[in-house]
């Protein structure tokens, strides 16, 4: 394997992917290093892909690629112990082309993906674990992975490994990241014919569904669940930061069965069979946390980058734009023949002169707000239920009465001014 | 639906076990004295680790490779590599 390359990617998920296409396409010599049995064997997700950035890759993907159901309504619950506050939206300009977004299982996904790298004239090797960054003069030449003679060299390594990027770290690009950096997540996969999710979800063949759980899915913890629909299957999780979990001393997988067995989740899975088991961190750390994502010879791309945004629950659509970011300054390096950091640094100021970076910036502090203060997951979604319950409920006091008891009784717990407190807090970290 | 409980969760999932461990607990004495709490034994998604009285038992034949316990150990105590390439979890589905 002591063959030079153009680039040598370390990752064959969305990001990595992504980058080693776009290489491929533009007629280097590419490296797509998977340490699993196949791309997406280490992968999980909780299944929604954005369509806009695979596009910018492969027009009309949809046309080929294995997906479960394009999604067309979109559902947030405020949750309870027995009662939910809901809200959504259903549209069905989402249920034709070019569609917003879809269910996907990774597995699946990113063989499909890989594939498209490979045609392009990528070269993937499966089954291998680079286990660090050749570094000459302060410059990263090749990796070394865990093959007999394992050692291959490229002009650039791109790192796609993931959320535990063990090679960035390595190389000083980012220390260990904190517990409060990373949300644990469990899911399972849940089999279930189509037409009982297609009435049970209010959904035709080929429309997916779906949501979104705040609130006592986490036990208040600072974190959110997913209840999304496949074509034959469900997808079920839930995740909390570590430290959350850490903290509250919550086992993964109980929580995922108190949210299995809620009253208001219960009957969605109703008859439906296990078929899956999977737990992932997702990096959450937002904007403070990205690490420096350019060296001489080297870049940093998707999860491995912490590009996710947790409030818009986008991550695999960051990670293939950032992909495509870095690949194109790589293009632009090779022509030059100047792989140093101040000439792979166009990739950086692509990032974060795109949308990634930017809507990361705007939610900078919000995983922070949140985690700091616990009330709004603990005490304000019980309160929402109880005072809908309230306004709801039809016992002859009259609505403007009603409408008071409501004001007062929610403001009575913390004061007025805790309450309006409370609400510029939460803006001032969304807005 | 059925709840089924860790065990049975993790028999839905394929592993390609390796011979040798790729999580390390560096000093057993360090559980023993300093962490009461033997916080991995509880926030661990597939109950990798054990205690035992005296030392931590690693089950890596089940481990899904999150990374949490390297990053939620609060001594640092646990080195964290991957499996060998093809090793380890192959997940089928999401």
């Amino acid at each position: 394997m002591s063959e030079k390359f153009d680039v040598i990617v370390v990752g064959a998920g969305p990001a990595g992917t992504a980058c080693a296409f776009t290489c491929a396409k533009n007629g280097l010599k590419v490296l797509l290093i998977e340490r699993g049995e196949y791309p997406g064997a280490k992968n999980v997700m909780g299944g929604v892909l954005y369509r806009q950035q695979l596009e910018e890759l492969i027009p009309e993907f949809w046309k080929e690629a294995p997906l479960e159901r394009p999604v067309v309504e979109q559902r947030f619950w405020m949750m309870d112990k027995e009662s939910v506050v809901t809200f959504g939206y259903k549209g069905l300009e989402w249920a034709v082309e070019p569609y917003n977004n879809f269910t996907v299982l990774r597995a699946k996904f990113d063989q499909w993906f890989a594939s498209k790298a490979v045609e392009a004239g990528a070269l993937l090797i499966n089954e291998t674990v680079v286990t660090e960054c050749i570094v000459e003069n302060g410059k990263v030449v090749g990796v070394r992975t865990d093959r007999p003679d394992g050692e291959v060299y490229a002009d650039v390594v791109v790192l796609a490994d993931g959320v535990n990027s063990l090679l960035s770290k390595q190389l000083g690009f980012h220390k260990e990241f904190r517990p409060d950096e990373v949300a644990l997540t469990v899911m399972e996969v849940i089999n279930l014919p189509k037409d009982k999710i297609n009435d049970r979800f209010n959904l035709e063949d080929n429309q997916g569904c779906t949501i979104e759980i705040f609130g006592d899915s986490t036990k208040g913890n600072l974190g959110t669940a997913f209840l999304y629909t496949n074509k034959e299957s469900l997808n079920i999780g839930v995740g909390t930061t570590l430290s959350s979990m850490i903290k509250a001393k919550i086992k993964p997988y109980e929580l995922l069965d108190y949210l299995k067995n809620h009253p208001m989740v219960k009957p969605f899975l109703e008859g439906g069979e296990s078929a899956e088991y999977l737990a992932h961190l997702i990096p959450e750390g937002g904007y403070h946390s990205v690490p420096k994502v350019v060296g001489n010879g080297v870049v940093v791309v998707g999860d491995a980058a912490q590009l996710v945004n947790a409030i818009h629950r986008e991550g695999s659509n960051l990670a293939m734009h950032s992909g495509l970011l870095a690949a194109e300054a790589i293009v632009e390096a090779n022509k030059r023949g100047d792989f140093s950091e101040a000439s792979l640094n166009h990739y950086r100021e692509a990032l974060y002169n795109s949308f990634i970076i930017k809507d990361l910036e705007k939610y900078k502090d919000a995983t922070h707000t949140f985690e700091k203060y616990p009330q709004y997951f603990k005490d304000y979604i019980p309160m929402l239920n109880r005072a809908a319950s309230q306004f709801f409920t039809v016992d002859g006091t009259p609505k403007r009465e009603k409408q008071k008891q409501i004001m007062k009784s929610m403001t009575a717990e913390k004061g007025t001014f805790r309450v309006l407190q409370d609400i510029y807090r939460a803006w001032k970290a969304v807005k | 639906m059925s709840t089924k409980n860790l065990e049975e969760k993790q028999y839905l999932i394929r592993f390609k076990c390796d011979t040798k461990s790729h999580l390390t607990v560096l000093d057993h004495d360090i559980c023993m004295t300093k962490c009461p709490d033997k916080i991995c034994t509880i926030f661990c998604p597939a109950e990798v680790y054990k205690w035992e009285g005296t030392r931590m038992q690693v089950g890596y034949e089940g481990c899904h490779e999150c990374g949490s316990c390297r990053i939620g150990c609060p001594y640092q105590n646990i080195k964290w590599e991957y499996p060998k390439g093809g090793h380890g979890i192959i997940f089928r589905l999401a």
